[in-house]
């Protein structure tokens, strides 16, 4: 595990600062909400007067005055956008980085398969993927904890769930476009995690493109569904996991046969 | 055995010629030369060989294995230079070094340690830090650190000093006295005259001539420089001629005992004939009828 463990010292800043990042947002969002429980009900009423404002953010079937309502919107948009970033960015960059710094020759002449560079790249992304859903999981639940609220285990566990399911499915639809580009991969990383939660938000406003809920990932993150049902819809989150793994199935086709840029 | 063999090995890319139907073929223990212009094909034949890319068609072995089918075999015993030497940032020369082992499974420490003495390289530094001799300098430890049988060098010379050099020279022929194979693509062409026993020349993507170096070199052209006043015109044979005070420069091809009548004819104050450097005859090939010298 070589190529793993140098991609994992490489990204290490990148990691730190996402994770330190989102970690403060996640935990000053919780800390501001027993200020905030007090003045909820206007706001509920408020945020369902706003018609599809309020239904592109799943506010209208959420109530702000509960800790899960408040932390499923507040949190999730945070968690949810911020794990996309990083998951897009950390994985469109691993293989096309490689021909843009010019370090191709370098990793590509040593007796190392590229199947197995491949392998072990892809477990550095989801090394970091991992790590940084724990270390905000348990930063979530000990905020909680600390506000004088009690856990709601159950909603937690399905929201961080969904959305370590989401980064690693666009980790791994980023990691198939990594291996087809040279340059210009950040903005295709970033783009892509913008388009797929923005198409989440035209799915939520317009019922003629709910259909758009099973294309992007933040479909199945919709915390108004997983806190209603319980659980996460399985339809949705088995496309996302195919769709992952054909990204990676691509980046194996692709790079295997690959020439290298000089 | 033969360390490389390709057979009409050919690269396109797209539509743009990278080499054609190349057959060269590099004996075990030889200190190899492979000249050309920018743009003949020497990168594209040393990335197909490292298997940085595929070939068209055609193909090409090294120590008896497929470069398609035996990639990382192959790899374990070659040792490469880039053109370009270029590695990770943030990374310290000691952490290249123990990287490219570790990819190599090898520990090449001590090997490491005293090539890094030899060439004056302080492992401690980054390698963003280091000037572009410096990091060439860290790609040839890189490359040789673990005794490779093959070592494939692209212009390994450029950014290092004379002193350095020389010391890189000298490492290369102990390594080729204890069996390595030495590949070396340059465009400096005193260093293949001074240091490979055999040569290739590569134009436009074909190899138009191949062989010792001493037979490369050997031509019935010779340089003459005359000084005094002599009248040439007319003399068939004459080449690159150049004339300044007093005196003529020409490279000539033709009957001697013709140019001995002129010079008889005229008035000589000193005379000098010697057989062409390498260049003279590397840059002859270049020309459309370079393969009459």
């Amino acid at each position: 595990m070589t190529i793993a463990a140098h991609e994992l010292r490489q990204n290490k800043i990148s990691f730190f600062i996402w994770t330190a990042a989102i970690g403060f947002l996640l935990a000053v969002c919780i800390f501001l909400f027993p200020e905030m429980k007090g003045e909820m009900e206007g706001m509920n009423d408020m945020f369902s007067s706003m018609g599809s404002f309020s239904a592109a953010f799943g506010m209208d079937q959420l109530n702000f005055g509960t800790l899960m309502g408040f932390y499923s919107v507040e949190c999730g948009n945070i968690l949810g956008l911020g794990g996309a970033f990083f998951a897009s960015l950390c994985a469109v960059n691993i293989l096309s980085k490689e021909e843009r710094n010019k370090t191709a020759e370098f990793l590509l002449t040593h007796p190392v398969n590229r199947r197995r560079i491949l392998t072990e790249k892809l477990t550095a992304i989801l090394i970091q993927i991992i790590a940084m859903n724990l270390i905000l999981y348990v930063l979530s639940a000990a905020s909680i904890a600390a506000i004088g609220e009690e856990i709601p285990w159950k909603e937690l566990n399905l929201l961080h769930l969904a959305y370590c399911i989401l980064q690693m499915e666009l980790a791994g639809i980023c990691f198939g476009v990594s291996a087809f580009l040279r340059k210009g991969s950040i903005g295709a990383g970033l783009g892509l995690a913008a388009v797929m939660y923005f198409l989440n938000l035209i799915a939520n406003i317009a019922e003629a493109a709910e259909f758009l809920k099973y294309i992007t990932p933040f479909g199945y993150c919709d915390s108004a569904g997983i806190i209603t049902d319980g659980s996460l819809d399985k339809t949705m989150v088995a496309i996302g996991i195919v769709i992952g793994i054909a990204g990676i199935a691509a980046a194996y086709l692709k790079y295997t046969k690959k020439d290298i840029a000089s | 055995m033969e360390a490389i063999r390709t057979t009409d090995l050919t690269k396109y890319y797209g539509k743009s010629r990278g080499i054609t139907e190349l057959n060269l073929t590099v004996k075990e223990r030889e200190f190899f030369g492979f000249m050309g212009p920018n743009g003949a094909g020497k990168s594209t034949t040393i990335r197909t060989l490292t298997g940085l890319i595929f070939p068209t068609s055609g193909s090409a072995r090294i120590f008896g294995k497929d470069i398609r089918k035996s990639r990382e075999t192959i790899l374990e015993n070659i040792g490469y230079l880039p053109s370009e030497a270029v590695f990770y940032p943030g990374m310290k020369v000691k952490d290249v070094l123990k990287l490219s082992a570790q990819m190599r499974r090898k520990n090449c420490s001590k090997k490491a340690e005293e090539l890094c003495e030899r060439l004056q390289l302080d492992l401690s530094r980054k390698v963003d830090e280091l000037s572009f001799g410096n990091r060439k300098k860290t790609a040839i430890v890189c490359a040789l650190q673990s005794s490779p049988k093959l070592l494939i060098l692209d212009e390994p010379t450029g950014g290092l000093d004379p002193l350095i050099q020389r010391e890189f020279f000298d490492i290369l022929k102990e390594q080729n006295r204890k069996g390595a194979t030495i590949f070396l693509s340059s465009h400096v062409l005193s260093e293949i005259q001074r240091h490979c026993s055999r040569a290739a020349i590569i134009r436009e993507g074909r190899i138009i001539a191949c062989g010792e170096v001493s037979a490369l070199s050997k031509t019935n052209a010779r340089r003459v420089t005359v000084h005094g006043s002599v009248s040439l015109k007319g003399l068939d044979g004459i080449r690159n001629l150049t004339e300044g005070e007093g005196f003529v420069n020409f490279l000539y091809n033709g009957g001697m005992d013709l140019l001995l009548q002129r010079l008889a004819a005229g008035h000589v104050t000193d005379l000098a004939v010697s057989e062409p450097d390498l260049e003279e005859i590397f840059l002859h090939y270049y020309e459309k009828d370079g393969d009459k010298i």
